[in-house]
């Protein structure tokens, strides 16, 4: 048996209120099929089944706050039987009802089982029937207003209140248990703005890419050698993180912000990259993340470039160990062979655990980073 | 298309990026990214919605072009006339 339980989606949930069902009790569901969808106080998240099986039961009610770990749906594993001595209607246990009945039953679409019969020893009749299907009608009716409610509902305050009482709870903890330390390195940026500027000119619009997208990768291709920045500190002792799933700081326009993650960010091209940067950009702003997003980030990468700060001093996301953060790009001056000119730069800095990992790792990591933005070409 | 019509479609596009964006506050000569807290995520998706309304390619080098939404409106008259 497969116990289904509410998913941990970041350091910060505690509980989670179940929103909607996904699946049905019968139904066949793969390894990263959405089940469910779950409010947290930071969106509503598509919650993802990681075993295959087919669902058994349906514990959880859609409306009911469970604490994370609660059961909330049992499934059978691929290879089980059903259980056996319960079949769903066996033939002597078939309610009473008249063969006119059942033909209006089966017009309507109605399950005659759950008809309350009215006839003779409690049989079901056709009225039993009518009245059952008009009924069925209007629940359904309900249901669809209220969804339509729902969705020109504006974030309530209590959401906003709730968003940044998460992000106290984390951002505390984080200053409380981690000992931060903070390295930063200018990084010249003119062969990657040289090479971006000649890229997106050949690009149609929707296909271009922004400097963010080679920031990215470069961290991600950096973590290759620097696996001490990639994972977590859990029990007392580094985690090393087999993926590279960079989370992505995306702030909301409502206010507060989520982190969601990019999943084997090294493994994606910077046109894959660039895609599922805007898709996650564009979900998290509709509230619409999924679960593995919300829970998995090996590492955080935020970029406030666009709002002209030079340079950012991260606070790291707890388990993880690392934050790099990268200011503006912007023409600066710049020192070489003895000669000052100007050319665009951009100050990347690293937030990190210093239990996991000291100083002098931190600088020789940032160095890879700006190894690898200077051959653009090859990210 | 009149410019009226275009200045519709670009508050249109606007809005879809930046809902609390209202009409009567926006400068039509002050930066757009600016006045309405744009980043390079939301400009281009800004631009990419233009692209795909109007049909109208719009080149990085042109950007700068694009300031304020007087210039943007003439911008896309002239590209579309």
């Amino acid at each position: 048996m497969i116990e289904f339980r509410m998913p941990s989606l970041g350091a910060d949930m505690e509980e989670g209120k179940l929103l909607e069902w996904k699946i049905k009790p019968g139904d066949a569901v793969k390894r990263g099929d959405v089940v469910a969808v779950v409010d947290t106080s930071k969106a509503a998240v598509e919650v993802e089944i990681w075993q295959d099986g087919v669902v058994q039961e349906l514990i959880t009610q859609p409306g009911e706050t469970v604490p994370v770990g609660t059961v909330m749906a049992q499934l059978r594993g691929a290879e089980e039987k059903p259980v056996e001595g319960k079949p769903a209607v066996s033939p002597a246990l078939r309610k009473p009802a008249s063969p006119a009945a059942r033909k209006r039953a089966r017009e309507l679409d109605v399950d005659i089982e759950r008809v309350t019969g009215t006839g003779p020893h409690g049989a079901v009749t056709t009225e039993d029937v009518e009245k059952f299907a008009r009924k069925a009608e209007r629940k359904e009716e309900k249901k669809e207003e209220k969804k339509e409610e729902k969705k020109e509902a504006a974030p309530s305050p209590d959401k906003a209140l709730e968003m940044r009482k998460a992000i106290a709870a984390a951002m505390g903890r984080s200053k409380r248990e981690i000992p931060h330390y903070y390295v930063s390195q200018t990084i010249p940026m003119q062969r990657a703005s040289q090479w971006l500027a000649e890229e997106n000119a050949r690009r149609p619009l929707p296909e271009r890419l922004l400097m963010g997208a080679l920031q990215l990768k470069a961290v991600a291709l950096a973590l290759a050698d620097f696996p001490d920045f990639n994972g977590f500190w859990q029990d007392g002792a580094f985690r090393h993180a087999d993926g590279v799933h960079i989370g992505v700081a995306i702030s909301l326009r409502q206010g507060g912000l989520v982190a969601p993650a990019i999943h084997d960010v090294h493994e994606l091209s910077l046109t894959e990259l660039m895609k599922s940067l805007s898709d996650l950009v564009k979900r998290a702003r509709a509230g619409s993340l999924r679960s593995s997003e919300m829970s998995d980030p090996t590492i955080t990468v935020t970029n406030l470039g666009d709002q002209g700060v030079d340079e950012v001093f991260g606070i790291i996301y707890p388990p993880q160990v690392a934050l790099v953060g990268f200011g503006r790009v912007a023409q600066r001056p710049w020192a070489e062979n003895g000669m000052l000119g100007a050319i665009p730069t951009v100050v990347a800095s690293l937030a990190a655990d210093h239990r996991a990992s000291d100083g002098h790792r931190g600088a020789l990591f940032l160095a890879a980073i700006a190894r690898l933005l200077q051959e653009p070409e090859k990210l | 298309m009149t410019k009226d019509e275009l200045r519709a479609a670009v508050l249109a596009e606007l809005k879809r990026i930046a809902p609390e964006v209202e009409e009567g506050e926006l400068k039509p000569d002050r930066l757009l990214r600016e006045q309405v807290d744009l980043d390079s995520m939301d400009w281009l998706n800004f631009l990419v919605a233009l692209h795909e309304r109007l049909q109208v390619e719009i080149p990085e080098s042109d950007y700068a072009r694009l300031g304020t939404l007087d210039q943007t409106v003439d911008y896309l008259a002239k590209k579309l006339g």
